[in-house]
Formats: structure tokens, sequence, C-alpha cells
């Protein structure tokens, strides 16, 4: 075991498939020379070279559209989109072509592209630079969703995005990247659509990703010492979404709760909602509750956008109100 | 900068069975395009449909040039029907997957708008302006890492350079000089308005120096001279020198779509350029050197027309996908 940072797990995974796979490439704005603006890729351009590591204009569209021409003509390209926010600039190129080029094709063309950006809030970035996005990518089939939380999952999860025939958004937790964690030795693969049991519990389910795990094991904590034992699962990919593991826990406990940094309508926790309605309604013994984002968008100032984030303190009071304390 | 206008009449004769699978090719797509319009109209092809007739010189100069077996790729725009026939897609495969039938190239999933075969280099026929220009590079990235030789060309309208993805995807391209080649179709509408209504600059080749490319005008009616111009475009390209900006002059003979008669076109307009017309221009020109009789181009009228009829003919008789295929290809397994 080694620990590393969040952000060391994606440059190790890069590293070690650029490594084995010479069809591996990377590409994105200052992410070469410079390293990449959040500092995850030094060293790969001086390792690998100009050729497969490039450095590209502020171009979104060209770049996400050079990933899907080089993928469905024999490379593996991850390209990084910086902030994820700026996908939004090229949704056409991931939502209109990568994600449906096969299913066009009648299965001719294959697209294995990973897409990194960086989303999520909490660092002052105001609201063009710190949303959660993963549903935007949720609604286009065709393309798989991975929302890592730990270093150990990032360097697991990057290395089967990059290996997947299909394309791939990777969104990493752009606070998360400082954070701390152990990793395996040797090869670390995770595959997709296997969520993990961060804490197993008997009373409540609560569902997370990315930061707001860690959110939901502090509520975890606190709640244990009234005696409410809380199960958090981190689904670690919504798209595919492991709805067996959380289906089983929600049986168990009769109750679910989601905590996601993002706005409340059409959250990754409302298909999670419906998809346990469909499975274990009768398993229920409380309303679900989802914890989102207070408002809908994320303010600059520190004190609003403290109040906006799901935090320990609305996790618990949510479980309390499902209990009926 | 480089910057020069290509003399339109063609120095060097081609051998006459080039121009005989060039003039076939052409009648082809000629014939297969009217005939998709009937089905169209008879609500045999759903949907919408782009029609390229009096343009089909652009694609045979073009497909001409490509060698998908060395690893050439082409995309394309929504009207791309032709492009496809003159790369070598088959009528039947072309007509079954405009009548949405199992048979068709994407297997019924595509449809007119959608046309894909990797066999003949075809990446596919986007239906978002300026969607296939970035996906160009991609390809002409993989040729340029894993120096296969091969090129990537992008074909587009007159309408696409007003969208932001076509000047991110030639500026990419120039920057990482990329064997790509932009091939304009100015056809002189985007939809329904004209060229001039929707650019700031006489020609589309007036936007290379801004690249740093270099910029081309072509008669796009001239197939010989298409060829010729994308043949220099893509030696060009092989040899590392990156991208050009080619502009074939051209012209659609019907509307945008569907049933768009253009009325927004000036009175007389139309007449002017089916003097033009693609065909005659290359069947006069065989003619007068002795290499096609007046027997012999009725004969291949007369074979465009038959291959187009048995292929509608078999296309109606293939059957639909079944319903559950509607869950295949979502995904690689």
């Amino acid at each position: 075991m080694a620990i590393i940072t969040y952000r060391e797990a994606v440059k190790r995974a890069l590293d070690e498939e650029m490594a084995r796979d010479e069809n591996v490439i990377f590409f994105g704005e200052d992410v070469g020379v410079a390293g990449g603006v959040f500092k995850v890729t030094p060293g790969l351009y001086e390792k690998y070279g100009g050729i497969r590591v490039r450095d590209t204009p502020i171009s979104e569209n060209a770049i996400i559209g050079a990933g899907i021409g080089a993928a469905v003509t024999g490379l593996r390209p991850v390209v990084e989109l910086m902030f994820a926010d700026f996908a939004a600039v090229t949704l056409d190129q991931i939502i209109n072509q990568a994600a449906k080029f096969r299913y066009m094709s009648g299965g001719q063309l294959k697209v294995p592209l990973t897409i990194r950006a960086a989303q999520g809030g909490g660092a002052g970035f105001a609201s063009q630079h710190s949303q959660c996005v993963e549903t935007w990518f949720m609604h286009a089939p065709g393309l798989k969703v991975v929302v890592p939380s730990n270093p150990a999952d990032v360097l697991g999860l990057l290395k089967t995005a990059i290996r997947d025939d299909n394309p791939v958004v990777f969104l990493e937790h752009k606070n998360q990247y400082a954070e701390k964690g152990e990793v395996p030795d040797g090869e670390h693969i995770i595959p997709f659509g296997v969520a993990n049991i961060v804490r197993e519990g008997k009373d409540v389910t609560i569902i997370a990703t990315q930061k707001m795990v860690a959110v939901a094991m502090s509520a975890a904590e606190e709640l244990a010492k009234e005696g409410i034992s809380c199960e958090v699962i981190d689904p670690r990919t919504l798209v595919p979404l492991d709805i067996e593991t959380i289906t089983t826990s929600v049986k168990k406990t009769g109750r679910l709760v989601t905590v996601e940094e993002a706005p409340h309508a059409g959250g990754w926790g409302a298909e999670v909602v419906t998809r346990i309605t469909d499975n274990a309604i009768w398993s229920l013994e409380a309303p679900v509750v989802r914890v989102t984002l207070e408002g809908a968008l994320i303010p600059f100032s520190q004190p609003l956008e403290d109040y906006v984030i799901p935090n320990k303190g609305r996790v618990v009071t949510a479980i309390h109100r499902m209990l009926d304390i | 900068m480089r910057l020069h206008e290509k003399d339109n009449t063609v120095a060097n004769e081609l051998a006459a069975d080039t121009r005989q699978h060039m003039l076939q090719r052409m009648l082809d797509i000629r014939y297969c395009e009217e005939r998709i319009q009937e089905l169209f109209l008879e609500n045999v092809i759903r949907g919408t449909t782009h029609l390229c007739i009096g343009q089909e010189g652009v694609s045979v100069g073009m497909a001409a040039v490509i060698d998908a077996p060395r690893g050439d790729t082409v995309t394309c725009t929504y009207r791309g029907h032709g492009h496809a026939l003159a790369l070598g897609m088959t009528l039947k495969s072309m007509m079954a997957e405009m009548m949405g039938k199992e048979a068709g190239c994407c297997k019924g999933k595509g449809g007119s708008m959608h046309l894909t075969n990797m066999d003949i280099g075809l990446i596919g026929t986007f239906a978002i302006v300026g969607a296939g220009v970035p996906v160009t590079n991609g390809a002409a990235l993989t040729a340029q890492i894993k120096k296969t030789g091969a090129v990537s060309i992008s074909i587009f309208g007159d309408g696409t350079p007003n969208i932001g993805a076509w000047h991110e995807a030639v500026n990419l391209a120039a920057v990482w000089k990329l064997p790509a080649v932009f091939l304009c179709e100015n056809n002189l509408y985007g939809e329904y308005s004209s060229y001039a209504s929707t650019a700031p600059v006489p020609n589309v080749i007036d936007r290379a120096p801004a690249y740093g490319i270099p910029g081309v005008i072509v008669d796009g009616q001239d197939a010989e001279a298409v060829k010729a111009t994308v043949q220099e475009a893509v030696d060009r390209a092989r040899e590392g020198h990156g991208p050009t900006l080619i502009e074939a002059k051209t012209y659609r003979y019907k509307g945008h779509s569907r049933t768009d008669t253009a009325p927004y076109r000036p009175a007389g307009e139309l007449d002017q350029w089916l003097a033009r017309d693609p065909i005659n221009i290359l069947s006069d020109r065989m003619k007068q050197a002795g290499q096609l009789t007046d027997t012999q181009f009725q004969q291949m009228h007369t074979a465009a027309q038959d291959a187009v009829q048995e292929a509608t003919t078999w296309a109606l008789e293939q059957p639909y996908p079944s319903v559950e295929s509607v869950y295949d290809d979502i995904w690689v397994n």
C-alpha cells in the first residue's frame, strides 16, 4: 500500500496506461508543458513526448472532435476539458457525436475516448467553474459517467475508462485533488458498475459521490452516537449504475437518503430514487430524502457557497426528520 | 500565406477509364437522388432528405483521390448521398438505409442524414453543421501519430464557416500541421439564406489566411478540376505540410431539403448553372476527345437508371430491422 493524493492517482493511471499501450494519447489545454492548470499531469509530456502528449488551443469543440476522430481510427485518446463546466461549450461533440456514433452507424464505429474534467464547488470559483455536471451526461445514452471519490478509485476507474471501448466522461472533483488515500501496489483495476459500500449499517442507506461521501460519513459518525446505524454507499460510476447493491441495502434498511452536490431538479439522486421505487418500494419505511444544493446555483461569496453545498448538519437533520426525531 | 486560384481548365487529361468511371458514378448519383426524391414524395422514405443534384462533380472528383485501404477518411455533411456513392457505397446499401431497412449501411439506424461505411473511409455524413470538421482532425491525428500517410478530408457547405467548431478545427489542424483537407462545397445557399447574406467575405477561402493555410478555388462543376485540386492538397498533407482549404464553386439544383422548391433564388440563376452541368461538362469533354459516343453516353444513362431501379426494388423487398435491435449498439460490450 502506498499513500498518494487524488491528483497523483490521476497521473499514475495515465502514466501506467500510456506505458502499457502506445495507442493511448493525451491532450488538452495546458496539460503538457505546464502539467495542467490543476497540476495533475506534470512529467507526462517529458516522459512521452510531444507527439502523444499535446497542448491544444482553447478550443473545446476541436479537442473533443479530435478525440472522437482519433478514437474511431484506432487510438485511445484521453482528453482534458480542464473545468467540467467547459463541457457546455462542446456538448454537441460529446452528446450528439461521441455518444451516438456507434448507434447511428449500426455498430460500425467505436469511440474509446476518455474525457477528463474537474468539477465541483467549494473553492470560490463561482457559478461557471464549480458545478457538478454528471447529470448532463447521464441523459445521453452511449456515454459512461464516472465520479471517483478517493485516490484508489481514481486510479482503478481511470484505467478502466481508458481501456473501455465506449466514450467515458471521467469527472474529478477539483476540491479533492490534494486529498490523500491508500492505493494498492501493482495493477489496480476497478470495473464500472460496482458500488463501494463505504460503511455498513442497518437503519438508513445514504448514497453519496465524491466530496459528499466524506459528508455522508461524518453524518453517519454523528448519528452512530445516537444509535442510528447508517450504511454509506458510493456508486462510483453513475453510468452504469450499480442499482443492485443500492437495492439490497434499501431492502435491509428501509430508508434512503441521497447526498448530491448538484441542483435538486433532475439530479442523479432522482434517478436512484425512481429505480428504488421500482425495485423496493414495499421495503421503504419512510419517504425518500434527497439532500442537494440549497438554492440552485453556486455563489461566489464564501458564506453563501458554504451554505449551499450539502454538509454534515443538513444530512443529520434530514435523517432526523426521516426518523421523526 | 499562399493563396491562389486554380485555372479551371484541366491541364492533364485523365485516362479514359478514369473519366468513364467518374461519369458513370455521377450518373448513378443523379438518378439515385432523383429516385430518392420520388420515394420521399411517395412517403416511402420518411423524415428528410438533402439532395446533391448539381454537385456530383465535387463528389466524384474528391472520391477519385481517396485511398480507403491506406486509411484515408472522409467526413461530410447531411447532403452526403453523393459523396457516399462516389466513395463506393453500393446503391443497394444506400437505398435500404434511406428506407430504414435492416440491409442499410447503418442497419436502418441512421437514415438519409447519417451514412457511415468505414470500408470506404466514410466516417460519417454529419447532420449537425460543422460537427464533422473537428472529427476529421482526429482521424488526421491518428494518421500523423501512426505515420500511415493517410489523409482525412472534411467536406462541408458554405454555411459551415460561420459556426465556431469550424474555426476551432481549422485552427487546430493548422497549428498541428495535420494531414487534413477542408473541402467546402459553396453551393451559394446555407439552408434558405444566400452565402452573400451570411458571410462578410466574397469567398470562403478568404478565411484561409487567418489560419496561415493555402486557400484554393476550384470549379466544382468540373469533376476533373476538383480531382486535380484535391490531389494537390492531399499530396501536400501526406508530405506533412498541413491542411489546405479548398472552395468548390457549385450549385444545388433542388432546394435545401424535403419539398423546398427554393423560391428564394433569383430568376434565371438555376438556368445559368444548368448550363454548366457537371455531367455534361465531363461527357462533352470526353466526346471531344473521342472517348465517348452519343450511343455510349446513352448506354451509361440507361445503366445508371437500371442500377437505381434494381437497388430500389431490392431495398423495397428488404425487411425492416426487428424492434429488438433498438437495444443494439448503444454500447460496445
